[in-house]
């Protein structure tokens, strides 16, 4: 089997995120970057699965220079390649260019399964994996908190609000994963020694066939105009219990639009 | 300005590998999650699940991981270092299971042993399935170790041990004991499995330090070992002393983890805790407390990691490594004893980590030669004179 699991490099979960002043686009100097907390329980799959039934695991990337960290954590948890794709002209890509160049990269080289986690701890759109399934025309497998592959049939649990749907495609197919499904491993250290003698190929939009005006901030087709700081936190309201309380607090719900 | 951490303070990160860094960052991660949500109860308990985390740490390559071959990871003596250095950031005795089963049984092996020796114990031991321990301390001979009692007699191929170690970490959760005894040919170094008949392994209790640590007393009633079980390699007290000054590099490191772990926390709470209407680290007398320990504890670094390239590159001497554990464990111990004031009250609880890693690092000043002996060390190496006899 064939998989490549796409990851992403996002600010460190904890750091304080910020948009530069520059063209508002998210800072991604400021803070260090570490692979997407989702994306490490993709490369877990990936891995198991191939650890179970043979095969190879690719990690892609798109992102800046630095972005090769993230590539190489996935080789050093156990991947055997990484594609890195970096270029000038990302820089500012919204979702529907990040999908449209994944795709481009991801089409025709014979991957089974692509990995996705379900949501970037970043930019939060939750889509990407859904846009490169319809580009590549495959079925979109998304939120999987189990995933079987037995010949060319996936099985996946689609985690629901309540519980799981069993939904069952072919092969090849985008996959996307919930935290539920494993426990994403350490790095092992003869891991990280290995990982330094992989193959990191890096590609280019042009490498990529994708026109470069085709992606980047003039591209996107939403812009960020301006921003603000989110508003200190205010101190909290306390409502003296007098018998009235549940409905003070009822009332200052539907005040704030809570409710 | 915004608040920085003390060893970003010192840009340490900038002189380290990639790779450097992703070990650091795997033992960092594993003690956040396994190590730091259980240690205080570990620690008021006096209980360790050492079987438990000895397989999770040999999963990840980190016993015996500075050893090349048999299982081993192969890592460089920087990586060791960093590994230790977050290890003890957790718990003094966390690292300790690491440095004995690693530097001191593993490395005894490794360095002495014979192939099949090596063989039958170093894989097992790296993987964490097996734990071992070290036995070179008696009851009445600490410092001196030259005077051991502990004896080993030919009879016929076999040797009969007779005598006991005492303060041996891991000894009631290992498998395997390298032990020192006196021959006729000198000390010698045996690979002794604690299920051999005559061997009683005793827990010592009431320890106010390394309380998440197992220390024991092993005692050797005619032990009747085969003639391979004897270390081969190596014959004197340069075989026991060799071990230690592989366990003290780690301890050159470990030692900052455990206070870099008290600065961070007093970084916080100084500026969390308000009296007299603003945070107490805006006071003068605490900010003096704050500069001097990170100075202390990034002058520690910088001195690790010098070691540390030094003895990648294959020259370090034992005297350096004196140097270092004579500096680290001192400076950790004041950080820990200043944070310990400037939590006040809370600084004596085990809410925090402080009074934890003060009352570890007295046993970690003390073992793997005592503060004392080291600087004696260091005076013998710039007068030529020892002073310790
Ligand atoms: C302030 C701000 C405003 C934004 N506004 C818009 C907007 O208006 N419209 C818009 O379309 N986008 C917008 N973006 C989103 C930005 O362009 C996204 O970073 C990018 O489109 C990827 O989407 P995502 O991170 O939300 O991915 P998600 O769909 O949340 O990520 C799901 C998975 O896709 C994979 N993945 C995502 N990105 C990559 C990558 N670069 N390389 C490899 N795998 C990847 C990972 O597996 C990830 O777990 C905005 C971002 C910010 C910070
Ligand atoms: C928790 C713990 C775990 C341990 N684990 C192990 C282990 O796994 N294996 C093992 O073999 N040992 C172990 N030890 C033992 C440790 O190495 C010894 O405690 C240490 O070497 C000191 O010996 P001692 O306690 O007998 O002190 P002593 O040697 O009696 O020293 C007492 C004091 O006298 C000072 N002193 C001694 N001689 C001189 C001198 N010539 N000049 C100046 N001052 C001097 C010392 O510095 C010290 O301050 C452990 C100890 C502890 C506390």
């Amino acid at each position: 089997m064939k998989i490549a699991v796409c990851v992403k490099q996002v600010p460190d979960t904890w750091a304080e995120k910020k948009l530069t002043d520059a063209d508002r686009t998210l800072d991604r100097e400021s803070a260090d970057g570490v692979m997407n907390e989702l994306d490490e329980y993709a490369v877990e799959e990936a891995l198991l699965l191939t650890e179970a039934s043979g095969g190879e695991v690719v990690a892609v990337s798109m992102g800046p220079d630095k972005a090769e960290e993230t590539v190489r954590k996935a080789l050093q948890m156990g991947a055997d390649s990484g594609i890195h794709i970096v270029d000038d002209s990302l820089h500012g890509s919204d979702a529907i260019a990040t999908s449209l160049v994944l795709s481009k990269v991801l089409a025709d080289k014979g991957f089974d399964l692509i990995i996705f986690g379900s949501e970037s701890t970043d930019a939060r759109m939750s889509v990407v994996p859904a846009m490169v399934a319809e580009r590549l025309g495959v079925p979109q497998m998304t939120f999987a908190n189990k995933v079987e592959v037995a010949g060319e049939t996936l099985k996946i649990q689609r985690q629901t609000e309540y519980g799981y749907d069993e939904v069952e495609s072919s092969t090849p197919a985008v996959v996307s994963v919930v935290e539920k499904i494993n426990e994403p491993r350490y790095p092992s250290f003869k891991g990280i020694m290995a990982a330094k003698k992989k193959p990191i190929e890096t590609v280019t939009v042009a490498d990529a066939g994708v026109d470069a005006g085709q992606v980047g901030l003039a591209a996107a087709w939403s812009q960020v105009d301006q921003f603000s700081e989110r508003p200190p936190k205010a101190a909290g309201v306390k409502i003296e219990d007098d018998g009235s309380g549940g409905v003070k607090i009822a009332e200052y719900l539907s005040e704030q639009k809570f409710i | 300005m915004a608040p920085q951490q003390p060893f970003a303070l010192f840009d340490i990160d900038h002189q380290l590998s990639p790779e450097e860094i992703a070990v650091r960052d795997t033992v960092r991660r594993f003690v956040a999650d396994r190590i730091r949500p259980d240690i205080a109860e570990w620690f008021e308990t006096g209980t360790l699940p050492a079987r438990e985390l000895a397989r999770e740490m040999g999963a990840m390559g980190l016993l015996g991981m500075h050893l090349d071959g048999y299982g081993c990871a192969g890592m460089s003596a920087v990586d060791y270092g960093l590994a230790c250095l977050e290890l003890e950031a957790g718990d003094s005795g966390i690292r300790s299971l690491v440095s004995v089963t690693g530097s001191l049984a593993m490395f005894a092996i490794h360095a002495f042993g014979s192939e099949e020796q090596k063989n039958e114990w170093l894989p097992p031991l790296a993987r964490g399935e097996m734990l071992g321990c070290f036995g070179l301390t008696e009851a009445d001979f600490g410092s001196d170790p030259a005077g051991m009692r502990t004896s080993a007699k030919q009879d016929g191929d076999d040797w009969i041990l007779d005598g006991s170690k005492m303060w041996i970490t891991n000894g009631n959760v290992a498998d395997v004991a390298v032990v020192w005894a006196r021959t006729d040919d000198g000390i010698r170094g045996f690979v002794v499995p604690l299920d051999t008949a005559g061997v009683t392994v005793n827990e010592i209790h009431h320890k106010m330090s390394l309380r998440a640590s197992v220390t024991s007393e092993l005692v050797f009633d005619s032990v009747r070992l085969p003639a391979t079980a004897m270390l081969p390699g190596v014959r004197g007290l340069k075989g026991p002393l060799s071990c230690l000054n592989e366990a003290r590099f780690g301890i050159v490191f470990g030692t900052l983890g455990a206070a870099r772990d008290c600065v961070e926390t007093t970084l916080d709470y100084a500026l969390a805790r308000e009296q007299f209407g603003r945070p107490i680290a805006a006071f003068q007398l605490t900010q003096r407390k704050l500069a001097e320990m990170t100075v202390g504890l990034g002058n520690g670094m910088l001195l690790a990691l010098h070691l540390g390239r030094l003895k990648d590159a294959g020259i370090v001497r034992p005297e350096q490594v004196s140097v270092g554990k004579m500096n680290n464990a001192r400076t950790a111990l004041d950080i820990a004893r200043e944070c310990r004031s400037i939590l006040g009250a809370n600084g004596v609880t085990l809410e925090y980590p402080v009074i934890r890693h003060m009352n570890n690092l007295e046993s970690v000043f003390t073992y793997e030669g005592t503060n004392e002996m080291h600087t004696l060390v260091v005076g013998q190496a710039l007068t030529g004179i020892p002073a310790y006899r």
